[in-house]
């Protein structure tokens, strides 16, 4: 067991006192983040980013991806305590958390939906200990081809399967990739899009629009709305948290399942939200009593719960692997990679080991400091919400603007900030999505530069993205993807065509 | 009901009105958006075609990828117009009402300014009359508690990135004046 063996390694590298102070740090600040209305996995993340910007890569990460698990337990607090969803993925959660709470069932509540979010990461991260050396020596195969077919697929599978409108997801990839051009351009050396000017010159920072786009556009987006709220404050105590745990073997079905579905729709770009939905809906399907869902049954907290921790950390396994996130918030910590000038891929593995095995052995000690951390402390962070936003607005948007303005020490990035503050703002609004917009800015230079390499081996032949078997069956299937809605409705056409003709 | 079950009530002096008109629709916004994201696209498109946009003996010149991608930017932001007109949906949609509006605005005209400030005073001070005085003005918190706040906030700030994390920010005359 090679994996096993590096494992430990992560965690020496890991148990030191300053990298455990991290930890805290990260999942308390994540856990804030998580509590606060409109703030989130990502929104955090890219908040508190510049914070990392001079330490050494693997305390830097291992607090990001703690801000990131302290965020994910946070937003739990908020939906069965206020029947707030702080993520998408945590509506399928308000489903029988909220009645729960209602019932003075808060804790328990609470309790299931940190035990089953724990053990949905767990499930994950056992599958990225195993599954990522194995695709990242693999991956180590790939020539830019190879690369660029893979990146296409990302690109792709949005397109195809992604629920907004297919013109809205193209704007908003195509737009990404584009301000990705900007600048001078690494292959040849000439200037693009700059119209001259010397600002445009560094390009448009990744991190300064993620700052935009989840910061400040949150800020305007939260304050449209009436920030009153009303909840139930719960305290958890022990007994509570032996009677839930002592009934979770009866639900080892209904776990398991939904870290399954968790796991394998994470991996796809953009599955946290579907993947808490389904699992919640199969529950409820398999489940002897489905009426009972819906008000108050523990175990329609549990099924979406573990189904989102498992994709929001299966989310990070094609981002280590493969350097292609599958969330908006893995791409953001890809962002952070780069800064920290690791070149995230296949290659990380065998270049940077210390800080793969650091980083993965900091999920799991990350997750059972959590559990324990939120376990106890949820009726301070429950009180959090006591705090009027008009105070915490311009903290956040301060916070903002130090982040914007830390990574390249320019004012400019600020006035980008603000500019992408709006053009989020206004894009969420006539529901363009955000997170094809997310993955093409990180990706866009390493897309084009693999595409330029590729069509410079074959002399320009397009030929070349099919000219073997691994590399023509990707290409294949991401075209395959991205006609999917058309492919669909054919074959379903030809269904109904045939069966009249059966009868 | 257990004992522990105290609730939590926040409440909002300055929230919108639900029965405030509507500004726009969002159908009216989403055609302004794409006939923008259109004219990005032909501005963009014209400077790569200009750049290079077909191949050489090296390969394609640089401004080949930027180019299609412009064309493809420009043909969904054309495809989004008519979209956007035909969409029933959407023009009885209310992209934002008046109230929103102006709360949207009582957030952004405070960051702009503050913004502005950051260059001539510093960050740390801009963001302390940030703080203090938008939760003076739009959170109408007590005036000693906005102060408070704004100060501690400013100053756990100052603390953590200039002494403690070395990362270095736009300063002002009274940063200056302390010999920072």
């Amino acid at each position: 067991m090679e994996a096993f063996g590096l494992l430990l390694h992560g965690f020496t590298v890991l148990l030191t006192g300053k990298t455990l102070l991290l930890m805290m740090v990260g999942l308390v600040l994540g856990i804030f983040v998580g509590v606060l209305p409109g703030l989130g996995g990502p929104n955090g993340v890219a908040i508190l980013l510049p914070l990392t910007f001079t330490m050494d890569p693997t305390s830097a990460i291992v607090m990001l991806s703690c801000i990131y698990w302290g965020a994910l337990f946070g937003g739990a607090i908020t939906s069965i305590l206020f029947n707030i969803p702080g993520e998408a993925w945590s509506v399928a959660t308000t489903f029988d958390g909220y009645p729960m709470a209602q019932q003075g069932r808060a804790a328990e509540a609470l309790t299931a939906a940190f035990t089953s979010s724990f053990i949905g990461s767990l499930c994950a991260v056992l599958l990225i200990t195993f599954l990522a050396p194995m695709i990242s020596s693999f991956a180590l195969r790939f020539g830019p081809p190879e690369f660029f077919a893979v990146y296409l697929l990302t690109f792709c599978s949005f397109v195809g399967l992604g629920r907004e409108d297919k013109h809205k997801t193209i704007i908003s990839m195509a737009l990404g990739l584009l301000l990705t051009g900007i600048g001078m351009d690494t292959i040849s050396g000439q200037l693009r899009m700059t119209f001259g000017s010397t600002d445009l010159l560094r390009g448009i920072n990744f991190l300064v629009a993620v700052i935009g786009l989840f910061g400040i556009s949150e800020i305007l987006l939260t304050m449209e709305e009436r920030l009153a709220l009303r909840g139930h404050a719960a305290a958890i105590s022990l007994r509570v948290i032996l009677s839930v745990w002592k009934d979770l073997p009866k639900y080892w079905v209904t776990l398991l399942r939904s870290s399954f579905i968790g796991c394998w729709l994470g991996i796809t770009p953009g599955g946290a939200i579907a993947a808490s939905f389904m699992g919640y809906n199969l529950a409820k399907r398999f489940s002897k009593e489905p009426d009972s869902f819906g008000k108050g049954r523990i175990e329609g907290v549990f099924a979406p719960e573990t189904a989102a921790h498992a994709s929001g950390t299966a989310a990070l396994l094609p981002m280590l692997a493969l350097g292609i996130p599958g969330s908006g918030t893995a791409a953001i910590l890809l962002g952070g990679l780069m800064v920290w000038g690791l070149n995230p891929g296949p290659l990380l593995f065998v270049e940077h080991k210390d800080f793969v095995w650091g980083l993965i052995a900091s999920m799991y000690l990350g997750n059972v400091v959590g559990l324990v951390l939120v376990l106890s402390t949820v009726p301070i962070f429950a009180s959090i919400l006591r705090v009027p936003f008009a105070a915490i607005a311009p903290m956040i948007v301060v916070s903002c603007a130090i982040g914007a303005y830390a990574i390249q020490n320019a004012m400019f990035d600020i006035w980008l900030m603000l500019l992408f503050g709006v053009v989020g703002y206004v894009f969420k609004k006539i529901s363009i999505p955000l997170a094809p917009f997310t993955l093409a800015l990180v990706l866009g230079s390493r897309a084009e530069d693999a595409f330029r390499q590729s069509m410079i081996g074959s002399g320009g032949d397009l030929g070349v993205f099919w000219s073997n078997g691994l590399v023509g069956s990707i290409t294949t299937l991401a075209l395959v993807l991205l006609f999917w809605p058309v492919i669909d409705k054919a074959f379903s056409r030809v269904g109904q065509m045939l069966r009249p003709a059966k009868a | 009901m257990s004992t522990t079950d105290t609730e939590i009530v926040v409440e909002d002096p300055t929230a919108p009105e639900g029965d405030s008109p509507s500004v726009a629709s969002t159908r009216s916004v989403d055609v302004v958006v794409s006939i923008l994201l259109f004219a990005l696209a032909c501005v963009l498109g014209f400077d790569n075609w200009r750049t290079g946009m077909s191949w050489d003996a090296s390969g394609p010149q640089a401004g080949y990828f930027p180019f299609y991608l412009c064309v493809i930017l420009g043909a969904a932001s054309l495809y989004g117009i008519f979209a956007a007109l035909r969409n029933r949906g959407e023009a009885s949609e209310t992209f934002v009402t008046r109230a929103q509006l102006r709360r949207v605005l009582q957030v952004f005209v405070p960051t702009l300014l503050f913004c502005i400030a950051m260059q001539f005073l510093g960050l740390y001070v801009a963001s302390f009359l940030l703080t203090a005085g938008f939760m003076r003005l739009v959170g109408r918190i007590a005036w000693w508690k906005s102060l408070l706040t704004a100060f501690i906030f400013t100053a756990a700030m100052f603390i953590t990135f200039d002494i403690a994390f070395d990362v270095i920010m736009p300063k002002g005359p009274l940063e200056a004046a302390f010999g920072y």
